[in-house]
């Protein structure tokens, strides 16, 4: 067929002119051929129709709009904080890995958890149109939940009922929990325990206990023979914050509990309160073990042992005689000591020989009972002087040990203690002591990391032999320290190790210029 | 008229950005550490030196009429780190006090900032004179048998798809599922030999249906039927009206004959995105402007090349004076931007939306001008972002036996805030927007009504900018 005929044969073919659409896309889907009509005079309704239809559009129905999100009366952030906080989210993917050469850039990600939480300490709520970026982090780094969830608050929780990939949010931790009830108004209370999501009734949980201690165990009685044994776990976890004397009966009712792990909280739980029943049992069985004569580790796991906690088979690679003996300590209250060892302190007991190869094993159960109870004393005994070489105190070595005990001694001291272990033993094992300390550093202490930097630097090392120092320096020295670091960022050098640590002090020192002033940026505008 | 003094917000800055990279290198030198001698003018010009990894520091220069940089430092990126960092300084107001820009008043610029402002200026004022030189050309006659010689080669091409439509329907749409698209690319390559890229790009298109999209036979047809109708207005071109005339040369990619309308106003810039063509080898830019006196929406083009993004950035809340000239055709909706007066400054207030009933009728008759049209831009308010949910709605067509576009359980709709009346939001297929951009209307929203910028077409409304209640702020979507 040649156009002219085809030209002709639509002007005069009008089989499709009245077809309805549906029609039309029939007789395309088939073919002309086994149709009546050409197909010029199809493709012409067609096009008719389309372009009618379009013209023609009219608005769909609207489906259920979803309910407002609750008021949030926080304010946002002054504006350039908003900027920066937009800035953070947005260099939170491409990141550097942290090790290796990093050049001197900034990095922004470890920024975004000190941004968090200094808005989170002003009372701030997120900007709306960052909500969702920061319900993704949140989902990311669980380590920066609490914070981005606290910061996008009721419309975070709002936004996250309409998005499956945000769940988490709705049943994860305390800080997702929407409005709380009056800890006053018994009725919504009340409500609210029986009805509502998991985290909210964590919150409330904290709410009533911090409005009055023992209405705590009053409301977890209520209803805690239907709880599921996880959740009990979790509710018993959360007294561990303001845990009192008015928990007790509670937990001591708990040591009877079908669940191990709920028994084993419960032991952990009454332990760390020093005048407990249970710490008087394990007081007088680990006393029975323990005195200057000696060590003599139990002999059997009785039946009250077992009820108190104690867990009867050892991890494997340890005898059960210490494994019973460890845990008798670790529970016993360490203010039973001093009578047993007639009358000496933390520091002489720890300094006393101790026979027949139990010294580790006693003094790793004190370092765990210091923690637990929050014992300063017993703490700066395990401690010893940061300047002493670790394996040959009396002190514990381990520096997880130190780095828990380190967090129960005051800031200040703290910060002087690992300043002290800096310049003494070099920043190789600083690492875990240095999380603990409180940020910004200390002036001591951000003075003690910046000398052995340096140091490092002229023994010859490379930068990212320290990465992990140096992250954390990112993250914590204070910025008023920088002024300190310019003079070693700015000696221009071309190549060689020197170049990288030059490169590395600057990426420190633009990074200490970017937290100062993310920290201006978020103070309210007067 | 605006003046240096109205800053820039840093999202504006920043969106002047040619990459990510330059984005977050432009933010980290937002500070005064590496910059000195910095100042500015009243006629909307800043400079400062920048000190880098060298012994020199390096000049850099913005003028903000255009925007347009000048930077002595060696990278290709435009603007580069520095222009940015410069300006995020600027927005900050962290230029040297010295420069007393925060009272308004200039200073004098230095000669090497000068001399390249000076020479912007001067060819400011010529661009009168080029465009006389275009319109008269050296060859008249030459042009004239070439244009003739182009109009016969697309006449042959557009004779040869009219064959091939005819084959189509002939046989039925039932085989394209399988036939793929070789066929079409095959067709779209002879489109190209005809010189008629226009009518290359859209059987391209028409080759992808059968493979990704529900309901595919019908928007087939839809496609199939609109490029029989170019054909036939090709082939009949010289009878049409002006306008539909100079929409048909324009759909099939030629370039405009004549000058078009040229209108001096205020511009808003309400939208600027990009999209990579499927081969990823061109970048196309969608600037989208609003005059704030004539309330004529305008569309401005630009193309990067491979692995280089569009020359022209207009960041999304600043309205600029200058002369839009307007291409004859497509509704009078493509627009080129003429000469600038002045720099361009934040916007103070929002813009006022329509309903989503005006919204489709606006399309509508934009479609009467230009029925070729996929959509038409609309300021959109106050509506409701509805997220998805089983309970999505239907869109009605002008026909009622027939249903409208397949819409999946999860879809969106933007609801009128008073009555029930919605559009249904794109979320696949051509210029929908990620789910990014459409949680962030959800989180602004709050289920509480706002104004939304979007295209708004026969497949719904794709939103691109929103301002929330009582705010002037503009929040780029996605």
């Amino acid at each position: 067929m040649n156009t002219t005929t085809h030209t002709t044969s639509e002007s005069t073919d009008t089989a499709y002119a009245d077809g309805s659409w549906d029609e039309l896309v029939g007789a395309a889907l088939l073919g002309t051929e086994r149709r009546r009509g050409s197909p010029g005079a199809l493709l012409a309704a067609a096009a008719v129709q389309t372009v009618r239809r379009r013209a023609g559009l009219r608005p769909a129905e609207a489906g259920p709009r979803p309910e407002p999100a609750p008021h949030d009366p926080r304010p946002e952030p002054p504006e350039p904080a908003r900027r920066r906080l937009a800035q953070l989210l947005a260099g939170r993917a491409g990141a550097g890995s942290g090790s290796g050469r990093r050049g001197a850039a900034p990095d922004l990600t470890e920024l975004l958890p000190q941004w968090l939480a200094a808005a989170g300490q002003h009372g701030y709520r997120a900007p709306a149109s960052l909500v969702p970026a920061l319900l993704d982090v949140a989902r990311a780094r669980s380590d920066l939940r609490p914070q981005a969830l606290a910061l996008t608050g009721p419309r975070g929780l709002w936004l996250a009922r309409l998005n499956p990939d945000w769940r988490f949010a709705l049943r994860g931790g305390s800080g997702g929990a929407g409005e709380l009830p009056d800890a006053e108004d018994a009725v919504a209370v009340e409500r609210l325990w029986q009805e509502g999501l998991f985290a909210e009734r964590v919150a409330l949980l904290g709410l009533v206990r911090a409005h009055e201690a023992a209405a705590g165990p009053r409301l977890l009685e209520t209803t805690w023979s239907t709880e599921r044994a996880e959740d009990r776990l979790m509710f018993l976890d959360s007294l561990r914050v303001g845990l009192s004397a008015g928990d007790e009966p509670f937990l001591e009712a708990a040591l009877g509990d079908r669940s191990r792990n709920v028994r084993a909280t419960a032991a952990e739980l009454l332990s760390a309160l020093p005048t407990s029943a249970l710490a008087g049992r394990m007081a007088e069985r680990a006393l029975a073990c323990v005195g200057p004569e000696g060590v003599t580790p139990p002999a059997e796991c009785d039946a009250g042992m077992l009820r108190d906690g104690v867990v009867k088979r050892p991890p494997a690679g340890r005898g059960e005689r210490a494994w019973w003996l460890g845990q008798l300590v670790e529970s016993a209250p360490l203010s039973c000591w001093r009578e047993r060892f007639g009358g000496l302190g933390p520091a002489e007991i720890v300094a006393l020989p101790v026979a027949e190869g139990w010294a580790e094993e006693l003094h790793a159960a004190w370092c765990r009972a210091a923690v637990r109870q929050g014992d300063p004393a017993w703490s700066q005994a395990l401690l010893s002087s940061a300047s002493a070489p670790p394996a040959a105190g009396p002190a514990t070595a381990s520096l997880a040990e130190r780095a828990k005990l380190l967090s129960i001694l005051g800031e200040e001291e703290r910060a002087a203690w690992v300043a002290e272990f800096i310049r003494t033993h070099g920043l190789s094992e600083a690492f875990q002591l240095l999380g603990v300390c409180v940020v910004p550093w200390a002036g001591a202490l951000g003075r003690a990391v910046i000398e052995a930097l340096d140091s490092a630097r002229e023994a010859g090392g490379y930068p990212w032999s320290f990465s992990g120092v140096m992250g954390l320096a990112e993250r914590c020295l204070d910025p008023a320290e920088a002024g300190r670091l310019d003079v070693l960022a700015a000696e221009p050098v071309e190549e060689g190790a020197a170049a990288y640590w030059s490169e590395a002090f600057q990426r420190l020192v633009a990074t200490l210029h970017l937290r100062a002033a993310l920290h201006t940026e978020l103070a309210p505008a007067d | 008229m605006t003046e240096q003094g109205v800053r820039w917000t840093a999202e504006q800055v920043l969106a002047l950005a040619p990459d990510d990279a330059s984005r977050k290198a432009g933010a980290r030198l937002g500070g005064a550490g590496p910059w000195s001698q910095t100042g500015g003018s009243a006629s909307g010009a800043v400079w400062g030196l920048c000190k880098g990894s060298g012994s020199k520091p390096y000049r850099t220069v913005a003028d903000l009429s255009g925007p347009a940089y000048k930077c002595s430092c060696p990278s290709r990126k435009f603007p580069c780190k520095h222009a940015l960092g410069l300006l995020l300084l600027w927005a900050a107001e962290g230029l040297d006090d010295a420069a007393g820009t925060s009272t308004g008043t200039s200073t004098e610029a230095p000669d090497w900032a000068d001399e390249w402002l000076a020479e912007r200026a001067a060819k400011a004022a010529r661009p009168a004179a080029d465009r006389s030189d275009r319109a008269a050309p050296a060859d008249a006659e030459g042009a004239r048998k070439r244009a003739e010689r182009r109009a016969a080669r697309i006449g042959a091409g557009v004779t040869e798809l009219e064959q091939r439509l005819a084959d189509l329907v002939r046989g039925g749409l039932a085989g394209q599922e399988r036939a793929g698209y070789a066929a079409w690319e095959e067709t779209a390559a002879r489109m190209v030999d005809a010189q008629a890229p226009g009518l290359a790009t859209r059987v391209r298109e028409l080759g992808t249906i059968p493979s990704c999209v529900t309901g595919w036979p019908a928007r087939m047809l839809e496609e199939a039927a609109l490029l029989h109708l170019l054909d036939r207005a090709w082939l009949g071109v010289s009878g049409l009206p002006e306008p539909l005339a100079a929409t048909v040369r324009s759909r099939l990619g030629l370039q405009p004959r004549t000058e078009g309308e040229a209108v001096r106003d205020h511009w808003l810039v309400l939208a600027q995105y990009d999209t990579a063509s499927p081969d990823g080898r061109l970048t196309t830019r969608r600037i989208w402007l609003r005059g704030l006196a004539s309330g004529r929406p305008a569309l401005v083009l630009d193309f990067g090349p491979p692995g280089r993004p569009p020359g022209l950035a207009l960041p999304v809340g600043l309205v600029l004076e200058a002369e839009a000239r307007f291409r004859p055709g497509s509704a009078g909706l493509r627009a080129d931007l003429g000469e600038r007066f002045g720099p361009a400054a934040p916007c103070r207030t929002a813009p006022t939306g329509v309903s989503t009933t005006a919204a489709l009728e606006a399309y509508g008759a934009a479609l009467r001008e230009d029925p070729w049209l996929e959509s038409w831009p609309v300021v959109l308010g106050p509506v409701v972002p509805i997220p998805g949910g089983p309970q999505g709605g239907r869109q009605e067509g002008a026909q009622d036996d027939r249903d409208g576009p397949q819409q999946p359980n999860e879809s969106w709709q933007l609801a009128d805030a008073e009555g029930t009346s919605a559009l249904p939001v794109p979320l696949t297929g051509a210029g929908s927007r990620t789910g990014t951009g459409l949680w962030q209307l959800a989180a602004l929203s709050g289920g509480g009504p706002l104004t939304v910028f979007g295209e708004c077409g026969h497949r719904g409304f794709t939103p691109l900018t929103a301002w929330q209640p009582g705010s002037s702020e503009p929040v780029v979507l996605g």
